[in-house]
């Protein structure tokens, strides 16, 4: 019997590496969430769709720019998160008095528009978008099976960038102002922090980690307007189980969950696609605060 | 005399459609301890929070080293060279004991090393990896005060910092408001308490219904003190 899971597991390996593939995403995209959340106290439903800016904004600069991927893992995040900015100033800082429902609805409606301009300029048949040299060569032998250099290169970058934000909020002055200005932010302006800015920032902030993560998955999937929503509503689960705002939560939850979908892939295939959203169920009913979440 | 270092005129003052200031004048001197006696309810926190631009609407005029501020907002109040440290003292939870302290950034030059600072609060350097909410009251707004030192803020304002405190706890607060007027800071002082305001304070105004409705010395207070009882109520 244990020798025969053993067996299965030796077999799924694979699946579960594949699956931490996945977790990088989730990672990266749920904690540019819990960023946005925890300081702006705005569920920021476009990120999906900025997520997918950022992959064809890489497409845009390689096809019509002749820039290649490593500069456009900088600037692609840049100038999505420029574009943040815009949204902020113009519309959401006008939502912050009110209800979460407004900035989701608000959020929801971005991301349709969004969407929809790229659907009508690009189609929703994806565009290719070849890794970097660097990383195109032959896959690396883990012993177990052969993983193509790019997806190492993903989990890699995203445990970087998770471990750098981390960094950022919670060992630099920077991210005490982020931290105190969740608690109260009047008193952080009322200290002599232009916390308006920094608002502006955070969310630009967060939205270029949408877009970093745009970049990274630019070569795995093909770079179409629907890239972004199909994976946000997992994004979301992994964001609930989480706790909405907590930095280390959604990172930590990212790749477990990840992981947790490709061992199900290679247990009970047939509920891959739906486990994380059983889990999020349970946890909603047994800790609605989320796993890493302050009740 | 000098031009106040804060001078006060006409504040009105509103939260929501509540009208709570109905024409506060104040002036504060630099170097003097002003308080600001008062019932609950008289509007005496509304006073510190509309001059550091903490109320949702306000008018008249709010001039600090002639600058007018009514308009401003307040991180620009802040960095005028005002400092409130609030009733609810706001200990950020999330931050340890020296995260606290060195939240508030520095607006000028002049406030206290965090040296000084230690040496005025040796039981905060005790504490200074402990969450920040972690402090017994008397530590906790003995930080709120400390935090507002390091920011080189001329003018500190200070919400009801005995509330709450064990008499022992009071009269250490006593002691430092003293010690950082020594040092030419210039407080203006919440206070329901005016035997303690008596100890530390060069001038008192009395609120009532969202009006100043009298000044006095301190050296006058011992013959104002039935006027005192009555406006106050003990």
């Amino acid at each position: 019997m244990i020798e025969e899971l053993l067996f299965q597991l030796e077999l799924g390996l694979p699946q579960v590496v594949l699956g931490l593939v996945n977790g990088a995403f989730y990672a990266l995209l749920s904690l540019g969430l819990a960023v946005i959340f925890g300081m702006l106290n705005v569920i920021n439903f476009a990120h999906g769709a900025q997520f997918m800016v950022g992959a064809f904004v890489a497409w845009m600069l390689l096809n019509w720019g002749g820039i290649g991927y490593w500069p456009a893992l900088l600037l692609a995040p840049l100038i999505v998160g420029a574009f943040g900015v815009v949204l902020e100033r113009t519309m959401i800082s006008r939502l912050y008095k009110l209800d979460h429902l407004y900035g989701l609805l608000l959020t929801f409606g971005l991301a349709l528009i969004i969407e929809g301009l790229f659907r009508n300029s690009f189609g929703s048949s994806g565009l290719p978008y070849a890794p970097p040299e660097l990383l195109a060569g032959p896959p690396v032998d883990l012993g177990f099976m052969f993983l193509p250099k790019y997806r190492l290169w993903v989990v890699v970058a995203a445990v970087v960038m998770s471990l750098l934000t981390w960094i950022v909020i919670e060992k630099t002055r920077l991210g005490a102002y982020l931290r105190a200005a969740t608690e109260n932010a009047a008193l952080v302006q009322a200290f002599g922090v232009n916390v308006p800015r920094m608002m502006t920032l955070t969310y630009a902030a967060g939205v270029a980690l949408a877009a970093f993560a745009g970049v990274l998955a630019a070569p795995i999937y093909s770079v179409n307007p629907q890239m972004g929503s199909s994976l946000i509503i997992t994004v979301f689960a992994v964001v609930v189980i989480g706790g909405m705002g907590s930095i280390l939560g959604s990172v930590l939850t990212g790749f477990g969950l990840g992981l947790v979908e490709g061992l199900t892939k290679v247990f009970y295939p047939e509920a891959s696609s739906t486990v994380i959203f059983v889990i999020m169920a349970i946890v909603l009913l047994a800790r609605p605060a989320g796993l890493f979440g302050r009740a | 005399m000098a031009d106040p270092l804060l001078k006060v005129d006409g504040l009105q003052a509103w939260y929501g459609e509540s009208h709570i200031l109905h024409g506060v004048g104040i002036e504060v001197h630099e170097g003097e301890v002003v308080t600001l006696l008062g019932r609950n309810g008289a509007g005496k926190t509304t006073t510190l929070r509309a001059i550091m631009g903490l109320v949702g609407r306000r008018s008249g005029s709010i001039r600090f080293e002639g600058q007018e501020l009514v308009a401003a907002r307040s991180d620009r109040i802040a960095r005028a060279g005002i400092a409130l440290c609030p009733e609810e003292r706001g200990i950020f939870a999330s931050l340890d004991v020296t995260e606290n302290l060195l939240l508030p950034p520095v607006v000028r030059p002049g406030g206290l090393s965090l040296d000084e600072i230690y040496a005025l609060f040796p039981n905060l350097k005790e504490r200074a990896r402990s969450p920040g909410t972690r402090l017994s009251g008397g530590e906790q707004q003995m930080l709120a005060i400390a935090r507002i030192l390091r920011t080189g803020a001329k003018l500190l304002m200070l919400d009801e910092p005995t509330e709450g405190l064990a008499p022992v706890i009071v009269q250490q607060i006593g002691r430092t408001i003293r010690e950082i007027k020594q040092r030419g800071f210039t407080i203006l002082l919440v206070e329901q308490n005016f035997r303690f305001a008596q100890t530390v304070a060069d001038r008192h105004y009395v609120m009532e219904h969202g009006r100043v409705v009298d000044a006095v010395n301190n050296a006058e207070m011992a013959g104002a003190m039935g006027r005192l009882h009555e406006y106050l109520g003990v």
